[in-house]
């Protein structure tokens, strides 16, 4: 199992992050992202940052633990600031290495395409770190109800990511399961050509797909026998509701997007 | 149906249709009202074809089927499906919630029950099978038996008239074997439910107030775990074990020892050993 | 093949809240050539520790030897497929991981990867057959034809095939009926017994440990807590007890026996019959003593 990549795994807690609403959560992670590509002045970035870095801590998850997390990302993030360095052209000559001159404007330019592509990250993982995927699947059903008039399959779609979800670790476990079973059968999955390591992926593939195929077929059955039978005359137990507090958080949200709007230049 | 059974099997003939003989031949059998059966057989025997059909997951090509009375068909199974609460051997691939709660909603939203009674009833079940506290757990962080548990918490739920396990502990250790036990004989002394375990390990046979044993898609015999032990040259015959109290007593028997009754505890063959011994 | 472990701990997930500590400074020895069971509750750590045995996991402190193999979390393992040669491991439920055309593809397809030559597979194959009792019929046969019992055979073969010096067997009877179960394990202590090899059996029974182990080991919440051979260790009711788990049937039958008519019968691998014997002597004594 991987160790190290967090986006997309849910750390149990209780602080103020984790309690809110699902749905209010999904449309600030909205509306932030669209505000960051609104940003234009270093005070814009400043507000956008520091109610990041201010929900970081709300969430009581350790920053540590984040910024590690984060790691493959930092990568990209990295890579996005040097290639700015070297193909934007504008301002003045600040310095050069080597034969590479480096602009002013492309280092403002990549420290803010960085700093988007950082904080969008940031948000997005704060999100998937606090709320729990069926609240998310929940927020999405929730959210999308309004499309029900138009024949869109809302219970049926949301049924199916929460039936993936829960089925997301069984796999990874059954993965790992089968990949030592084969690597304990001489299959090495590290080493040779890239040939040789297509040809490794079939004994894991096939029994992957075995296995997956019958779990469907064995749960197909389970939900049949519990009396499924489509989302007709269906009652629901998780309902949604908004709490006092979150309609606070939100105002206060809100009132970071104006500060937000009248610092831009 | 006039007589009060639970289940009725009258002359089940069933084949798959990818299947080259037939899983079940001519079987009959009934289970009555409040009554825990075993059913035990060999690997292929016909056993878990039993249990789909008893929910109407399969119809059979012959024969008919009643649970409380109702005929098995098209009409009825969700009706059917109300009254038989079903628990399978592979406790990840039936746990359809990402939470525990959420498993045993699932069911409850299938058969449209209301929110406050939801409540109620997750409640209850959950008290049942000793896993309060646990609402909120994801299926990979509990052990196979704890998720067995919440299969049948589930069941619960629903409130059926008739239980079946079929192998629901054969992927658990010794601990979460009994624990499965137990909570269903707990079930059982707190509300009026039909039992049916499909099962290969013995000490669970004894719970059964009586046993089916089937052998190569027929019904082999039927009778109390005590008649059904007594066959043990038999049942070695077509694949099947005898407890260690069995074993031991006919040793006992062929050393001489007289027993009054067929002891299938280790209490009972104790005692009997014990009156033998302060007989004048 | 020698087997030492001397502080071995295994942490999952290490450095994140999610980490866990599955093995704890377990230490033992299993020497050459014995059968020896690993017994404990659900997740007290027996797969855990059996990964290490074929270098599939390192410990994460500690120092493991398997015959000349050294395994430590910081070096690399030399000559891992050298190693997962000489150790073969039947993991629970081994015919997940079947997945060639044929039942004979299949049994090859180890063999083939650790490089033995083509004439030494063929001429091995039939006797492997043999002690798994598979007819050859079934070679050509699609493994996924099969029936859950041959398929756990196909699988099981394909280990023996490499005659491993080290057999390590996971839970290798669950799901099977009584007598495939009996059928399953005879063949294992065969196999053991016609070859010298070591074997290691992780089991929930305690019936097969008595039968067939001449050395348990009992796992608890990843520690090791007691052992030695099968009638040492399964004399302590209560130290068992106490970890969740039972004695075996008989040992239970004996010193309820022990303390309801005051005599003992020593517990030495007496078959039923035998032991049915010496019981009726003592009571039939009591019957004359009246
Ligand atoms: N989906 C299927 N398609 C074709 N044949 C099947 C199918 N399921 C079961 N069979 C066959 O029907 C017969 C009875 O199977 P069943 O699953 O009822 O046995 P069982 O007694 O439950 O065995 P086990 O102890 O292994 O669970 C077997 O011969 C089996 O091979
Ligand atoms: N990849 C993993 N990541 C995190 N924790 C794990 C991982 N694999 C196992 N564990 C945990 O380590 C502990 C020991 O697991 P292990 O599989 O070794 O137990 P076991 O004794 O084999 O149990 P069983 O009898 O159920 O097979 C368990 O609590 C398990 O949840
Ligand atoms: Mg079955
Ligand atoms: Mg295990």
């Amino acid at each position: 199992m991987s160790n190290s990549v967090i986006i997309g795994q849910y750390v149990p807690g209780q602080s103020l992050v984790h309690r809110l609403d699902p749905r209010l959560k999904m449309i600030m992670v909205f509306l932030f992202i669209i505000f960051i590509f609104l940003a234009n002045s270093w005070m814009s970035y400043l507000v956008l940052t520091l109610f990041a870095l201010l929900s970081v801590v709300t969430t009581r998850i350790a920053p540590s633990f984040v910024i590690k997390g984060l790691k493959p990302v930092w990568f990209l993030i990295i890579f996005t600031f040097i290639l700015h360095l070297i193909v934007t052209k504008e301002g003045d000559i600040l310095f050069s290495i080597w034969n590479f001159d480096v602009y002013s404007g492309a280092l403002w330019k990549g420290l803010e395409i960085s700093l988007r592509f950082f904080l969008l990250i940031l948000m997005t993982t704060l999100l998937t770190l606090t709320t729990t995927p069926i609240s998310i699947t929940d927020a999405i059903e929730s959210l999308f109800q309004p499309l029900k008039r138009i024949r869109f399959p809302v219970h049926e779609l949301a049924l199916m990511m929460s039936i993936s979800l829960r089925f997301i670790p069984t796999l990874m476990q059954e993965t790992d399961k089968i990949s030592k079973a084969q690597a304990s059968r001489g299959v090495d999955f590290r080493t040779g050509t890239i040939k040789e390591r297509l040809k490794a992926v079939v004994p894991l593939l096939v029994p992957l797909f075995v296995s997956a195929f019958k779990r469907a077929e064995e749960l197909a059955m389970a939900m049949e026998a519990r009396g499924y039978k489509g989302g007709e005359g269906r009652t629901k137990f998780r309902e949604l509701k908004l709490k006092p507090m979150d309609v606070w958080i939100f105002i206060l949200f809100i009132i970071v997007l104006i500060t937000f709007w009248i610092l831009r230049t | 149906m006039s007589q009060p059974n639970d289940i009725s099997f009258q002359n089940i003939s069933f084949q798959y249709p990818q299947g080259d003989e037939w899983a079940l031949k001519d079987v009959s059998f009934h289970i009555e009202e409040n009554e825990w059966v075993a059913i035990i057989g060999h690997n292929g025997s016909g056993k878990s074809t039993i249990a789909k059909l008893m929910n109407g997951l399969l119809t059979p090509q012959s024969g008919r089927i009643h649970i409380k009375g109702l005929e098995v068909n098209e009409e009825n199974i969700w009706e059917v499906r109300k009254k038989v609460g079903m628990v399978f051997q592979n406790p990840d691939n039936q746990f359809v919630g990402t939470t525990v709660i959420d498993d045993i909603a699932f069911g409850l939203e299938n058969h449209g029950v209301q929110r406050d009674e939801m409540l109620k009833r997750m409640k209850y079940s959950l008290e049942a099978v000793k896993m309060e506290g646990y609402e909120n757990h994801e299926p990979h962080n509990l052990s196979g038996g704890q998720k067995q548990r919440v299969a049948i918490a589930s069941v619960l739920a629903i409130e059926p008239d008739i239980i079946i396990l079929d192998e629901a502990t054969a992927m658990l250790d010794p601990i979460g074997r009994n624990s499965i036990m137990e909570t269903v004989d707990h079930v059982r002394s707190e509300r009026d439910v039909s039992v049916v375990t499909i099962t290969h390990d013995l000490n669970e046979v004894l719970f059964a107030d009586r046993v089916i044993v089937m052998n190569d898609g027929e019904v082999w015999k039927e009778g109390t775990p005590r008649e059904i032990f007594n066959l043990h040259k038999e049942l070695g015959e077509i694949g099947l074990d005898t407890p260690f109290v069995t074993q031991l007593s006919n040793s006992l028997k062929s050393e001489g020892i007289v027993l009054n009754q067929e002891p299938l505890t280790h209490k009972e063959l104790m005692d009997e050993l014990w009156t033998f011994y302060s007989r004048t | 093949m020698d087997i030492l472990f001397e502080n071995v701990s295994h942490i999952y997930q290490k450095n994140t809240p999610f980490e866990f500590k599955a093995l704890e400074e377990v230490s033992f020895h299993i020497p050459a050539g014995s059968f020896a069971a690993i017994i404990g509750h659900t997740g007290s750590g027996k797969s855990t520790l059996i990964q290490h045995f074929n270098g599939l996991l390192k410990p994460t402190s500690g120092h493991i030897r398997m015959g000349d193999f050294n395994i430590t979390a910081e070096k690399k393992v030399k000559d891992i497929m050298d190693l997962r040669k000489r150790v073969g491991v039947v993991f629970q439920y081994p015919e997940h991981q079947l997945f060639e055309e044929t039942v004979e593809k299949d049994i090859q397809f180890g063999p083939k990867n650790f490089g033995l030559s083509q004439d030494k597979i063929d001429s091995r194959l039939p006797e492997v057959l043999k002690s798994v009792n598979l007819p050859e019929g079934l070679l050509s046969r699609s493994p996924f034809d099969l029936s859950g019992g041959q398929m756990r055979r196909v699988a099981i073969a394909g280990v023996l095939m490499m005659s491993p010096d080290l057999l390590v067997l996971d839970e290798p009877t669950a799901g099977l009926d009584p007598r495939g179960q009996k059928e399953m394990m005879d063949m294992f202590s065969r196999v053991h017994k016609e070859t010298q090899r070591t074997t290691i059996l992780v089991t929930h029974s305690m019936e097969d440990a008595l039968k067939y182990a001449d050395y348990v080991f009992i796992m608890n919440h990843g520690k090791l807590v007691m052992e030695g051979t099968p009638l040492e260790v399964f004399q302590k009711e209560e130290a068992l007890n106490q970890v969740g788990l039972a004695v075996p049937e008989v040992i239970k039958f004996l010193h309820a026996f022990e303390s309801r008519f005051g005599q003992s019968i020593p517990f030495k691998g007496q078959s039923i019959q035998e032991l049915a014997k010496e019981m009726t002597e003592i009571v039939r004594r009591g019957v004359k003593d009246e």
